[in-house]
């Protein structure tokens, strides 16, 4: 396993999200109101928008192409849709945010 | 609060009840301040929804959830209420009310709507303990607890508050008995066929019925124990329910010496006799007739407001009314004359395996009636065509089945839904065609617009196809759906409407987002997609200085402040007022879109050039390298003033609509807005412009211009009203600023002019500014310091003090 460290909890807006470019591809890191932090694969899986700008709410982000919501602790898309998106660790140090480059399997 | 002495004409209002509570609505929406209100009730309760009283009683739904004023919509509104205290006599010549508690009230206006009572029939014992009435919560608290000791219940009268209380008891788990004089129940609504189908029906729930019976003599001497018939035979009862009728209540207005026959006379504008007193309700008689369903007299309030308003422009001219009866379970609906008579002609359906019957009465190919039960989805649409005094002649033998079978060849419009075709897509956003969402609203029990945007994502997005989902909806579920439910919720995260919101944010002066969450308990402490932007647009309109905006709350569009692609590239549009460009800039622009490879420029339909496919690092580099301000194609903000070439060059111009659609933009750009706002300006009443499908077109004429708002030219074409007619430019500039400001204080978020127009009516907006000089005035500055306070976002992002994160937070080499 691989951690890379991404830099600090202020510069994700709280709410929002940033994206980060890897070997795996974008990956989408996202913030709670409790300052909880998710990295998921930055595509939707309905059609790839960047979940990286949607709206973050409890442990859901809102797409923001079509609405559809992600559940970011299954890494599934909330009924009635459905479809999965590829979660990756996160561990938090202080005010620093390590990703961890591997995708989490169940 | 009673001793300060006001300057306003006091209205004391009679009858704390649907009809009086909806006009003074009415009146507090067009004239909040011209009266000092008192309202005498006298019940104890603040004004109910007396239609809900069935489920209550059936236990369905708890007495608070009736409520429709809660106290504090009183006080807000500084209304004195006093309920339980009935008045008791209106003394005309000092223009005084006296109430049973002594006190005298001064009006200079007074509204009577003291409503109707149970009508109780002549017969000896009907004053005996146990025989009660069914009007107002008092009845529903006194049946409810009767009916814990179980026992036989007696309902005399089989028409729909007859049934109501019989299901309603029966539900309560008492034995019940409905009697009716005539051969079938509700047959003031219903044919035999009908009322055999619907007997049959409550027979099946529990509830008995003794038909062709006359009620001689109720028994019992110290409380009910049965009834005697003409007939001789006799039965048992322990509570005995008397829903023969209703007799307005009229002797106050009678002891006053006001003319009445039935109910209190009015004329067309719900006057009475004396003209200082209104009268509303079902206490009022209009043209002979009385009324006792809720929808004439919201229209009647609504009258009688506009005339207390001191309007004085709309009349009341009777009403037709249809009825649906609240049985759970049992659909029926009914209008006009539906027995059918001489020279009518009938077109019936029955299907009695399915409990389904309908017949439609027609007169000279129009509808005059109707009767549907078991399948009331045409209803709506029939009591259209029955309003509107449509011919049927070329669909009239298929009219039982509906719209959906009348090819082309009927009506358009109304209920293009119906008529699709199952494969049809309905939401073109989430490709969601109409046989799937009427088979979730079938299969999975749907019952709101919410509910099928969960389940099938139909206009979960642009929401542009709301109006058909209603259709589907109203149209597969018939009776039971209402589109104008008691009240609408934002969203899932809260129970309050978009006004409450607003409200609160204006009175408590709060000013973020996470305040009103915080303020008013929000379910989910972040909010959903749904009312973070809303509540971001409310907090920002209402205190645009203080209040803070929230970056996280709006849509990526006006976060990046570039329009989203579907591959996630951006789409870059510079403003160019009025259209108008020169050489240099477009040097500039193409400059800078071959330097950054731009894969697309394209003119928009608004006359601006777009570069498509930017990705969203590269926007503050394109942004600086042009040089000119944001065209906010992306956001719900004025977008772009369409011109055509005016006077200056046109030859048959004759207004200089350039220079016109000019300022217009640089008076109006960095606008948010509710929605996307269109301006357009034509040179003459050619038109080129399009003015009129905007949502404010502007169009020259000889002595000046005509002022056009609500159009669109979308998804649902409406042509634009005219609102009024204005000499000189800054008279434009300033009609448009006061209109839209008007529509930014007033509109729901994501609601267009175009159904915010018809929402609230152009005669109100003219009224408020073109009418009124004063209030155009105060608007249009209230839009100009609003403005003051926006700066160009392109710019702020360019010089570092907007951070749109456009960079990767990090970049991880393989
Ligand atoms: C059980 C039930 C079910 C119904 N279902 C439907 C339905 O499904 N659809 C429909 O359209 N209609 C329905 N109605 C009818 C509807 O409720 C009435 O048409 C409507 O409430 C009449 O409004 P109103 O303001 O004229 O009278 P009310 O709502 O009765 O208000 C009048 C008020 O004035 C008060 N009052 C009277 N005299 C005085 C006085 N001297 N001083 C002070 N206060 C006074 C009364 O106590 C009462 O509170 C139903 C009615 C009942 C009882
Ligand atoms: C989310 C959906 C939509 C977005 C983001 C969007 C975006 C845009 C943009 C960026 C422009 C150019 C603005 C400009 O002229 O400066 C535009 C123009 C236009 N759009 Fe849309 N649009 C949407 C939906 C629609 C729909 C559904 C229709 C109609 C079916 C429509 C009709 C038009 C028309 C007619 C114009 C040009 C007319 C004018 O600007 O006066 N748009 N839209
Ligand atoms: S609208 Fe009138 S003035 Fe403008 S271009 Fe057309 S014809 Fe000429
Ligand atoms: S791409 Fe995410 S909802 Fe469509």
């Amino acid at each position: 396993m691989e951690w890379m460290a991404l830099g600090t909890l202020e510069e994700i807006p709280a709410r929002g999200g940033r994206y980060v470019e890897t070997p795996l591809g974008e990956i989408a890191v996202l913030r709670n109101e409790n300052d909880e932090v998710f990295a998921v694969s930055n595509q939707c899986p309905h059609r790839g928008g960047p979940l990286s700008e949607g709206f973050v709410s409890g442990k859901l982000v809102f797409c923001p192409l079509h609405n559809w919501q992600i559940d970011l602790e299954k890494g599934e898309a909330v009924a009635p849709d459905s479809g999965c998106v590829k979660r990756f660790p996160i561990r938090m140090e202080g005010e620093q945010i390590w990703l961890g480059l591997q995708e989490i399997t169940p | 609060m009673h001793t300060t002495v006001s300057q306003n004409p006091r209205l004391v209002v009679v009858g704390n009840g649907m009809a009086g509570i909806r006009a003074v609505e009415e009146l507090l929406k067009m004239a909040p301040d011209l009266y000092d209100i008192s309202v005498f009730g006298a019940e104890p309760h603040p004004n109910y929804n007396r239609i809900l009283l069935t489920p209550v009683l059936a236990g369905e739904m708890a007495l608070e959830e009736t409520i429709l004023n809660p106290l504090e919509w009183y006080a807000e509104h500084g209304i004195q209420l006093f309920t339980g205290n009935p008045v008791t006599r209106i003394d005309r010549v000092k223009r005084l009310v006296i109430s049973a508690d002594g006190k005298a009230t001064h009006y200079d206006r007074l509204l009577l709507a003291t409503g109707a009572a149970a009508a109780m029939a002549p017969v000896p014992g009907n004053h005996l303990p146990g025989v009660m009435s069914y009007r107002d919560m008092a009845d529903v608290e006194a049946l409810t607890r009767s009916s814990a000791l179980g026992g036989q219940a007696v309902v005399i009268g089989g028409g729909l508050l007859g049934l109501e209380v019989a299901h309603g008891l029966r539900a309560r788990g008492m034995e019940v008995t409905v009697i009716h004089r005539r051969a079938w129940p509700l047959d003031k609504q219903l044919d035999q066929r009908g009322g055999v189908l619907l007997q049959k029906a409550m027979e099946a729930r529990g509830v008995r019925f003794l038909l062709g019976k006359e009620t001689a003599e109720i028994l019992g001497s110290a409380h009910v124990t049965g009834l005697r018939f003409s007939d001789g035979t006799e039965i048992p009862a322990d509570v005995l329910v008397m829903t023969i009728g209703i007799k307005p209540r009229i002797e106050l207005a009678q002891a006053a010496g006001l003319q009445c026959e039935t109910g209190i006379l009015v004329n067309d504008t719900l006057q009475t006799y004396d003209p200082r007193i209104y009268a509303v309700g079902e206490c009022v008689q209009h043209r002979g007739q009385t009324y006792g369903l809720v929808a004439p007299l919201f229209e009647q309030a609504k009258v009688a407001a506009n005339h207390l308003a001191e309007y004085g422009r709309m009349r009341y001219q009777g009403s037709v009314t249809s009825t649906k009866l609240k049985v759970t379970g049992i659909e029926l609906f009914s209008a006009g004359n539906f027995m059918g008579g001489e020279d009518c002609e009938e077109v019936t359906l029955l299907d009695g395996s399915q409990g389904v019957y309908k017949k439609v009465i027609l007169q000279e190919n129009k509808v005059v009636g109707g009767l549907l039960y078991g399948d009331t989805s045409i209803g709506p649409w029939l009591f259209q065509l029955m309003r509107d005094g449509t011919d049927v002649s070329a669909f009239r033998d298929n009219i039982v089945f509906g719209e959906t079978h009348l090819g082309d060849a009927g009506h358009s419009g109304e209920n293009q839904a119906a008529r699709l075709p199952d494969n049809a897509e309905i939401c073109g956003c989430n490709g969601v065609a109409k046989g799937s969402i009427v088979k979730a609203i079938r299969e999975q029990g749907l019952f709101t617009l919410d509910d099928v945007r969960k389940c099938t994502k139909a206009s979960a997005s642009c929401g542009s196809c709301t109006g058909l989902v209603e259709q589907l909806l109203a149209s597969t579920l018939g009776g039971f759906y209402d589109s104008t439910p008691k009240k609408k919720a934002l969203c899932g995260c809260t129970e309050l409407s978009h006004q409450e919101v607003r409200d609160a944010i204006v009175k408590e002066k709060l000013l973020s987002v996470r305040q009103v969450y915080a303020y008013l308990e929000w379910r989910h402490p972040a909010g959903c997609a749904t009312c973070r932007p809303a509540v971001n647009y409310y907090v920002r309109t209402a205190w645009p200085m203080e209040g803070l905006d929230d970056p996280q709350s709006r849509f990526i569009n006006e976060r990046a402040h570039a329009n989203i692609q579907k591959d996630g590239t951006y789409s870059v549009i510079p403003r160019i007022y009025g259209g108008v460009t020169s050489p240099a800039e477009l040097k500039r622009i193409a400059e800078v879109a071959e330097r950054h490879h731009v894969p697309m420029v394209k003119f928009t339909g608004g006359q601006r050039l777009d570069l498509l496919g930017v990705k969203k690092e590269d926007l503050p580099k394109i942004w600086a390298e042009l040089d000119m301000p944001s065209g906010h194609a992306y956001g719900k903000a004025l977008r772009t003033v369409k011109s055509c070439v005016g006077s200056e060059f046109c030859r048959f111009g004759v207004q200089d609509s350039t220079r016109l659609a000019i300022e217009l933009e640089k008076n109006l750009e960095r606008m948010w807005a509710p929605h996307k706002v269109k301006l357009a300006a034509s040179g003459c009443p050619r038109n080129c412009a399009e003015s009129t499908i905007k949502d404010m077109g502007i169009i020259g004429v000889d002595s000046g211009w005509e002022i056009y708002v609500g159009g669109n030219g979308g998804m649902k074409v409406r042509a634009a009203d005219l609102l009024c007619k204005v000499k000189t430019h800054e008279e434009v500039l300033e009609m448009a600023k006061a209109f839209l400001q008007m529509y930014r204080e007033d509109a729901q978020y994501l609601e267009r002019t175009a159904p915010w127009v018809e929402r609230i009516g152009l005669e109100k907006i003219k009224a408020t500014i073109v009418d009124d000089a004063n209030t155009r005035k105060t608007l249009a500055e209230r839009m100009d310091f609003a403005l003051s306070q926006e700066k160009d976002p392109w710019k702020e992002a360019v010089s570092g003090r907007l951070d749109i994160h456009a960079a990767p937070m990090r970049r991880i080499p393989a």
